[in-house]
């Protein structure tokens, strides 16, 4: 049935077309959507795609490096020096823990010391993809778990550098065959091999400043050139430019390309191409994160799991089991609050994807046999497959009854019942919005997601809900129906916005205040019909800019005069650009859209020109008047 | 020596020709806190424990402004409203002001002729000020007669030159706490004798 690679194409596009947008419908992840794809168009169901897929795998792993690159954008260098600790911490003690204890139980169950160690060290990871992606999607990076679980997976990450060099070691040195050579094992064969430990050492390190000097004094004058082009594709070809050659020169050296592209990601979040890089990799990635996926779901070998149903059954509950055990060990050394710890001990119990390159390279070194190696696949894959699902139980079943409530009871005094405001989210911007209120002596209903940030509100006496405030059960809870008012300060325009929708569809009469990123979300906002929209990036910068005339010397009166004009200006013209047609609503066209609006706006100011308000206290004009007056 | 305050509040400072002259010979004098309102409060938003010390610490209070429609520019009242606040300015505990002296410094673009029960203006410049002061006496202070810049529209380079040169003496006088028994009878303080002298001399 296989062959082509149009054919291949298809089978995968129509894969994921079909299977995720069900899945979303159901409510379950994204991820769940692409590996049920996987597993219905892999060899043991519909048999569409027959054992390339383990090819499409390698190839689509590339998906990962791409998105440690685009999470590295988000992560200032100052704040990844201030998570060090984090790292280590929490990353040695998971990944040093459940190896102990995998080796010891693999011993007990009488496997070899080597053949032991190897798979301890391929259950010690987890799935970068998997955690990584089910983060962003709900928006919780920013929480004390999505903290924790980023720090324990970049350890993960940084770790399997050490276990690709250790592994050739547990092989019997006289066996070695001439396939550890083989495709599977390009993550370790580099043109290092040949040198000194200490030479190696010293190259590797040089290569990681070469990333940090390269990303600062190469690219970025790079991509100036390029944007001075102004050809739109190039700047696409110059970011996968970008991401492939660090991968290149990371596997050269032997180092792991998703760090190497994580780490040029930081050196390039101060740039001034952060967001361009963002949106042009943005598809790039989820398109072959979206491939790994359903690679993984077609890997998975039916024929394995039917011969050994038990032992993998056992092997795959035990691996959950364990894996979940110590990361909920660590959390509680790491003074994690229960919910905080329960999402974290599901969020990264699952073998990842690093298990499919170690067991392979251990295999071609003749450590594992065919049977050991073929059922360690199949367990890391059915783990993968079970993650999110655990994650729902996790979230749907478990969570509400545990740590945080969604709700406290408490009395709710009259002047709150009948002049509600529901206040969603409340991280530096909804808690100024918050602040002010309660100073001002009105006192918001309070949805935020972060547990931890909930309890410490709960004891200064807000009323909060915690939890997804996208989700219309806890809004309902929170008494949405009696508010006058609802708060949006998320900050997240891909969750804001949708939230809108529902909001006008399902409560039209509510008064909705919505936070906006930038301009461009303000579009889309008040397309919507919200007519109250704050834009971040309004107030402060004008604020800036009015700051800046005062030092020049400019009077601070005219100065605030003319500011208060300009973001009335601003604001009217926001409301004109928005009312003109669009080209399109595709996402694709949004980065076009959005040049054209600034073009628009642009020319918008010099029609008006040079903000004037000359006309008051103008003596002069009363002056030439007096000397007409006096010459007459 | 007595330490003047000099409140002065003008919205276009920047276009102002008569103001910027006045302001610019007295506002590094020695013993004098010139506290220009406009630039220090662009939004209105007085700081108040701040205002009072300052008045706390001067024996002479000035307001300095420009005369529009026969009073003083917005944030001038505004500060009247703010900090002469009830029981610390006035009332039965107010006393912080008492005996200090207080007066207008004002600039009119219409000459003294235009302000007169004959003039386009009708009255006096004296009678538009009698708020002020009656604001001054209510806070037990002594109100002295203004010192005025008038016919700013058609003021010649030597006459504003010699106003600016009565102002500095003006402000001298108050810090040696002369001569002013002899402002009783005066409209204004130009006319008294001490700065009448000045026209003279530089005539």
């Amino acid at each position: 049935m296989s062959g082509s690679i149009l054919f291949n194409a298809i089978v995968l596009l129509a894969g994921a077309v079909i299977c995720v947008p069900i899945a979303k419908r159901l409510g379950l992840s994204s991820v769940l959507g692409y590996l049920l794809a996987g597993i219905l168009i892999g060899p043991y169901v519909l048999g569409f795609i027959g054992n390339e897929g383990e090819d499409i795998m390698h190839f689509a792993e590339f998906g990962v490096v791409m998105m440690l690159f685009l999470i590295g954008l988000e992560i200032e260098p100052k704040n990844f020096w201030q998570m060090r600790k984090t790292i280590v911490g929490m990353g040695g003690a998971q990944v040093i823990l459940t190896m102990l204890l995998s080796y010891f139980i693999l011993i007990l169950l009488g496997l070899n010391w080597q053949v032991a160690l190897t798979i301890s060290m391929a259950i010690a990871l987890s799935s970068t993809a998997i955690a990584l992606q089910t983060l962003k999607e709900k928006g919780l990076m920013d929480t004390t778990y999505g903290v924790s679980s980023f720090s324990i997976l970049l350890f993960q990450d940084i770790i399997v550098i050490v276990m690709l060099a250790v592994i050739p070691l547990l092989a019997k040195t006289d066996d070695i065959p001439p396939a550890a050579t083989s495709v599977t094992t390009e993550a370790h064969r580099s043109l290092l091999d040949s040198l000194p430990i200490g030479l190696q050492a010293l190259a590797v390190f040089s290569s990681v400043i070469l990333v940090v000097i390269l990303g600062r004094y190469v690219i970025v004058p790079m991509l100036r050139l390029v944007a001075k082009a102004r050809v739109r594709e190039l700047l696409t070809a110059s970011s996968l430019f970008i991401v492939v050659s660090i991968s290149f020169l990371m596997e050269l050296v032997g180092l792991s390309p998703a760090l190497g592209a994580f780490l040029a990601g930081v050196v390039l979040a101060t740039s001034e191409f952060k967001h361009e890089l963002e949106s042009t990799l943005e598809p790039f990635k989820g398109l072959l994160l979206g491939l790994f996926f359903m690679a993984v779901g077609a890997s998975i070998n039916f024929v394995v799991l039917s011969t050994y149903p038990l032992t993998i059954t056992g092997l795959l509950l035990g691996t959950i089991l364990l894996k979940a055990i110590v990361l909920f060990i660590v959390g509680s050394i790491f003074n994690l609050k229960l919910d905080q710890k329960l999402l974290l001990t599901v969020g990264l119990a699952q073998v990842g994807e690093f298990a499919f390159v170690l067991l392979s390279f251990a295999f071609d070194l003749n450590i594992l046999n065919t049977e050991q190696l073929d059922m360690m696949l199949v367990v890391t894959a059915l783990s993968m497959t079970i993650a999110p699902i655990l994650g729902i139980i996790n979230e749907r079943l478990i969570l509400p009854k545990v740590g945080t409530k969604e709700a406290e009871k408490r009395p709710i005094d009259h002047i709150a019942k009948t002049h509600k405001v529901i206040l969603v989210g409340f991280g530096h911007f909804g808690s100024t919005v918050g602040r002010f209120l309660r100073a001002s002596g009105v006192e918001a209903t309070i949805l935020d997601h972060d547990s931890n940030r909930v309890d410490l509100l709960r004891k200064m006496g807000f009323e909060v809900y915690y939890g997804d405030a996208t989700r219309i059960d806890l809004l309902e809870s929170a008494g949405i129906t009696e508010a006058k008012i609802l708060i949006c300060s998320i900050d997240n325009p891909d969750v804001a916005i949708p939230f809108a929708k529902t909001l006008i569809k399902k409560y039209p009469h509510l008064k909705l205040m919505f936070r906006a990123k930038n301009r461009y979300d303000a579009y889309e906002l008040l397309e919507l019909g919200i007519q109250n929209v704050y834009r971040e990036s309004l107030d402060t910068s004008v604020k800036m800019a009015a700051d800046v005339l005062a030092n020049m010397g400019h009077r601070k009166y005219t100065v605030h005069r003319q500011s208060q004009k300009f973001i009335q200006y601003d604001e009217e013209m926001l409301r004109k650009l928005t009312e003109k047609p669009k080209d399109t609503k595709e996402y694709i066209f949004k980065v076009r859209e959005e040049i054209k609006k600034q073009e628009e706006q642009l020319e918008e100011d010099l029609k008006r020109g040079i903000i004037d308000d000359s006309r008051q206290w103008n003596s002069e004009e009363m002056r030439l008047a007096a000397k007409k007056n006096g010459e007459a | 020596m007595k330490n003047v305050l000099v409140l002065f509040a003008h919205p276009k400072f920047e276009h102002s020709k008569t103001n910027k002259a006045l302001v610019d010979k007295i506002q590094n004098r020695e013993g004098i806190t010139f506290h220009d309102l406009y630039e220090r409060y662009p939004d209105f938003n007085i700081d108040l424990p701040k205002e009072k010390e300052l008045l706390n610490t001067h024996d002479v209070i000035i307001w300095h402004h420009p005369f529009y429609w026969y009073n003083c520019p917005p944030l001038m009242k505004q500060w009247i409203d703010v900090v002469l606040e009830f029981n610390w300015a006035y009332g039965p505990k107010g006393n912080a002001l008492q005996d200090k002296k207080c007066l207008n410094v004002i600039t009119t673009g219409g000459t003294r002729e235009v302000y007169c029960s004959s003039g386009n203006n009708h009255y006096s410049v004296n009678e538009f000020l009698r708020p002020f002061e009656q604001t001054a006496r209510l806070c037990g202070m002594e109100y002295l007669p203004p010192f005025t810049v008038m016919g700013t529209h058609n003021l010649s380079k030597e006459d504003l030159e010699i106003h600016v040169n009565q102002y500095d003496q003006l402000i001298s006088a108050l810090q040696e706490d002369k001569a002013f028994k002899i402002t009783k009878d005066c409209d204004f303080l130009n006319d008294t004798p001490l700065l009448k002298k000045i026209k003279t001399n530089e005539r």
